[in-house]
């Protein structure tokens, strides 16, 4: 993996929590009780195509890695097109922005591993075939890991389109959809493909826990690399999980050759602003393509059929787009607009309170929340350890450019590596040493997380100017002083943004790594995340969506009370430059 | 025609008030004005990429309500698409008329050719200096066969010698009658720009903007500038720009002064520069009395960065501007003279005495048990004034002025002012 040096802050838009919030919460909850409710009744055994479909030889792996790369390519699709659509929405409605956006920021927040299961059994209800519900469910679940972030960084480049420019092809009369593809859709792009990165790295964790999911008696089972592990721990087979991590190495590094490498050499010249110093991407494949006349002769015609749109729409769009909307007369759209929000807000309040009242005691909503408590501690225990560790170690890689360059790729890579392939060899060497599963099942939580602390000091370390080095070696600032007053400074706000991803990421990560099985050993952590987990394997729904309620609430409000203002504080005070 | 913006509390900020402009055929029109005056804002609103309250803009005998055919702007950041090429650029507002993509070209390499860039069609933006940048916005704007031109102080983000040649490319084509125009407008703060380059200068006064005067320049093309008709043509705006805030008040001097009110918005201006003018112009050659289109050239200074020092220093009666010549004041000399500690005293004491808002902020600090208040505190207030923006600006500006005179502290970390003093 090879991201741009200086990383695009994951949450840069600090906003207040609003009316809007609530709404979002309420909104994505209601959806989900909708989900689980249809499903409910639609719940029966499956023939299982069951876990003998599976092959542990080794030859068996390509097909499977190919299977599970075609389900991260189609989800990634999906990804796009949403993207596309909600978040130009978004930025160019009002009344949708004041939904969609608190909606996003919810979504966000959501642990995606939690609702599988609802979707498994709402998929499979809507596809004929088994299979085919099940691709769609596992499909789904990892565009619910990827599309987020993605709409979230689209939406934020086209409400900061430079004035300027915006200016310039209003005066020139370009057509919206000119303006779209010719401005807003270019300026979008870097920070969108490297949100794209971001998104297929945390994808691959997904892809693996949703392949083999269970639900109550129901075990879907989708041939491919996950599954392939699901087997294999079924099975207490150490080769076979040695070869599926060799595989996915390699799928992983073909996807960064083939796709990401090409993609970011390609956007460099989508940046605005080109910093000074730093060197642009280069990949092999993108110099073949862009050399070879054959790519250039099939191009042609699409191009041409391009600019043919271009004419079409500015000939249907003669009239000039006036200027500032006539405020009277939107004036009581905006009540309808609101009364309807509120309506649907109540309906889904009574909904959810209805239906987890229904399965669950009150006791039971206190109970979630303690678990929640223990999940939590264990979060921050880790983020502190992990940050202990590898800002230092991030530090000392940043300053040095020949390091960091051989460490920046390979820390992108063990970041984008799903963890959850490495938690077998944890619980047999966990069950072996006879620990304590409370304490010792935590670290596998962020395992797979601590990669964006690395690698977002490495990023920030290395842009410390070399002035400022030197005027520290020129006054003799050593040792402690000189993390004090120099390197802590300077990679704060960086770090903060690593910290963020990787507290969210481990959250999500909880469901996993909670309970964690091997063959028939199944070792489990008090924490919220193994209470959604079991609830998940009991097909207990009820529980399922006030764990993921309770959980959301845990997210949303340690981001808003303590993550935002950390890094609101960092942007103001550290930000060099 | 009007223009006013909407504050928060539902009131409105007037930016332009009883603006009456037309461009005749044939004719280069300045803008001129300093930061705040309008000026970019009338540019906007003739380019239809704004709408005023009230009165009308009409193109052609219509009522202008967007961007209308026939109008084309140059920017002053020139605004090209960085990831287009030149050619791409150029090609831009051709495609947005839908032509037939042989004429798009044809054109474009024609404009392309005109204006110079010959060689350059397949750069991009980043590789070419700022000169060739701004040509490739003037082939991007004259390639639409625009009767209008609007110009955004197109040459103020160059250096003075590529601006120079630009301009008198510009003005050859233009005398030669090889751009397809039929009028240009010109926005500009710097006064021998507009009279190098203009038929027409309308003088621009702020708050509201207004058209202050309008001078019509008849000398022959190529101007030069020695020529001592154009010096005197100068040196008039000059003495136009800097006498008009006495010319719609009356009263006693101190009324006419700024600074006297909590509602003036004041420049953000370094204390050195204050003290650096200061001692230029108590130096040699100038000897306490300096004329300012002189003193402007010879510091490298453009008007918008000259008249707010100047009008600071003016408001802490360390000088006297009047009739295009900056003079010393007894105290301005005293306090050029002077070493670092005595002109902090002299310069508190000034503050104080003469900028109202400095002596408010002090007052309530002192009123206070804590010797605190916070950044809104004031900014509510002036706020009832003035725009939010503005009253930034000015808190910016009392800030700075107060942590060099010592008179108060500021923490930005906490947002208030305090009487502290590490």
């Amino acid at each position: 993996m090879s991201l741009p040096s200086t990383s695009i802050p994951a949450v840069s838009r600090l906003r207040a929590a609003t009316v809007g919030d609530l709404v979002a919460v309420l909104l994505v909850l209601g959806t989900l009780v909708m989900l689980a409710q249809a499903s409910r009744g639609l719940m029966q055994p499956l023939p299982e195509p069951g876990l003998g479909a599976i092959d542990l030889h080794p030859s068996a792996l390509p097909e499977y890695a190919l299977r599970t790369s075609m389900r991260m390519l189609g989800a990634m699709v999906l990804s796009l097109v949403f993207t596309f659509t909600y978040a130009t929405w978004a930025a160019k409605s009002r009344r949708a922005e004041q939904i969609l956006i608190p909606l996003l920021d919810i979504l966000q927040s959501v642990p995606i591993l939690g609702f599988i299961s609802v979707t498994v059994v709402f998929f499979m209800s809507l596809a004929p075939g088994r299979l085919l519900g099940a691709e769609l469910a596992a499909v789904f679940a990892i565009f619910t890991s990827q599309a987020w972030n993605m709409a979230f960084s689209f939406y934020q480049s086209l409400r900061t389109v430079p004035n300027e420019l915006a200016e310039a092809s209003r005066s020139f009369r370009l057509s919206p959809w000119m303006r779209f593809w010719k401005l807003e859709a270019p300026f979008a792009t870097p920070a969108l493909i490297w949100n794209m990165m971001m998104s297929m790295s945390g994808g691959w964790f997904f892809v693996v826990a949703s392949e083999a999911i269970s639900v109550g008696n129901t075990i879907v089972t989708l041939p491919g690399i996950g599954s392939y592990i699901a087997l294999a721990i079924a099975h207490r087979d150490l080769g076979a999980i040695g070869w599926a991590i060799v595989a996915m190495l390699i799928v992983i590094l073909i996807y960064d050759q083939l796709l990401f490498r090409p993609l970011v050499a390609w956007a460099e010249r989508f940046r605005f602003e080109q910093e000074a110093g730093v060197m642009p991407l280069r990949s092999w494949v993108l110099s073949t393509l862009r050399r070879s006349g054959l790519v250039s002769w099939v191009l042609s015609p699409v191009a041409i059929a391009w600019r043919r749109t271009y004419r079409r729409s500015t000939q249907s769009a003669k009239a000039p787009t006036p200027i500032g909307p006539d405020r009277r007369a939107t004036d009581w759209l905006d009540r309808l607009w609101y009364v309807t929000i509120a309506a649907v807000s109540l309906i889904a309040l009574w909904k959810i309170s209805a239906f987890v009242l229904a399965g669950v005691t009150p006791g039971e909503v206190g109970t979630a929340m303690l678990l929640g408590l223990a999940t939590m501690t264990r979060v921050f225990v880790l983020i502190a350890l992990a940050s202990v560790i590898w800002v230092p170690a991030g530090v000392w890689l940043g300053l040095r450019p020949g390091a960091a360059r051989i460490a920046q790729p390979i820390v992108q890579f063990m970041a984008a590596f799903p963890a959850n392939l490495l938690f077998p060899l944890a619980v047999s060497a966990i069950v072996a040493l006879r620990l304590d599963p409370d304490i010792w099942l935590s670290p596998l939580m962020i395992l797979g997380t601590q990669w964006y602390i690395v690698f977002n000091v490495i990023a920030g370390a290395s842009t410390i100017p070399a002035e400022l080095r030197d005027i520290g070696v020129n006054l003799n600032v050593r040792g402690w002083l000189w993390w004090r007053r120099i390197a802590l400074p300077a990679v704060f706000p960086f770090y903060v943004t690593g910290a963020i991803t990787a507290s969210g990421g481990a959250w999500n990560a909880s469901i996993v790594a909670e309970i964690v099985s091997w063959g028939d050993t199944t070792l489990k952590a008090r924490g919220l995340g193994s209470y959604i987990a079991e609830a998940t394997e009991a097909g207990d729904f009820h529980r399922v969506v006030l764990g993921i309620a309770v959980m959301s609430g845990f997210v949303v409000i340690i981001n808003r009370a303590f993550w935002r203002p950390l890094y609101a504080f960092a942007e103001r005070k550290f930000r060099l430059g | 025609m009007r223009k006013s913006f909407r504050k928060p509390d539902g009131d409105e900020l007037l930016v332009l008030d009883g603006v009456d402009l037309s461009l005749r055929e044939g004719e280069i029109v300045g803008l001129l004005g300093r930061s705040g005056s309008g000026k970019s804002t009338l540019l906007r609103l003739i380019a239809g990429l704004s709408v005023p309250v009230a009165g009308s803009i009409r193109y052609l005998g219509q009522p202008v309500t967007g961007p209308p055919p026939g109008i084309a702007m140059v920017f002053q950041s020139f605004a090209l698409f960085p990831w287009l090429t030149v050619l791409q650029n150029v090609q831009l507002g051709l495609e947005a008329l839908a032509l037939p993509p042989g004429e798009i070209r044809r054109r474009a390499l024609g404009a392309i050719d005109l204006i110079g860039l010959d060689g350059f069609e397949s750069a991009y933006p980043r590789e070419l200096s700022g000169g060739m940048r701004q040509r490739v916005g003037f082939a991007r704007a004259l390639v639409v066969h625009p009767n209008i031109l609007l110009m955004d102080e197109p040459f103020s983000a160059l250096d003075v010698l590529t601006a120079e040649t630009l301009r008198t490319d510009f003005l050859d084509l233009w005398s030669e009658g090889q751009l397809p125009l039929k009028g240009v407008i010109l926005v500009s703060h710097n006064i021998e720009e507009a009279v190098l380059m203009c038929d027409r200068i309308l003088v621009l006064g702020s708050n509201p903007g207004r058209i202050l005067n309008e001078i019509k320049i008849e000398l022959p093309h190529p101007r030069a500038r020695l020529d001592p008709h154009f010096r005197d043509l100068v040196e008039s705006i000059y003495v136009e720009m800097t006498s008009q805030r006495s010319t719609g008040l009356a009263g006693k001097r101190s009324d006419r002064l700024p600074g006297s009110g909590l509602g003036t918005i004041l420049p953000l201006v370094s204390s050195n520069l204050l003290a650096g003018l200061l001692e230029a112009i108590a130096g040699s050659p100038y000897n306490g009395n300096a004329d300012l289109p002189v003193i402007a050239a010879s510091l490298q200074m453009e008007i918008d960065e000259l008249f707010p020092v100047a009008e600071t220093l003016q408001m802490l009666r360390f000088v006297d501007v009047a009739g295009g010549d900056i003079r010393i004041t007894t105290e301005g000399r005293q306090f050029s003279d002077a070493a670092t500690d005595e002109r902090k005293r002299l310069f508190a004491q000034h503050l104080l005495t003469h900028v109202a808002l400095s002596a408010h902020i002090r007052r309530v600090l002192d009123e206070r048990p804590s010797h605190r208040a916070p950044w809104s505190r004031f900014s509510d207030e002036l706020e009832d004034h003035m725009s939010p923006d503005a009253a930034e600006q000015t808190l910016r500006a009392i800030v700075d002025l107060g942590r060099y005179a010592e008179v108060f502290a500021y923490d930005d970390q906490a947002h208030a002012f305090s009487l502290d003093n590490p």
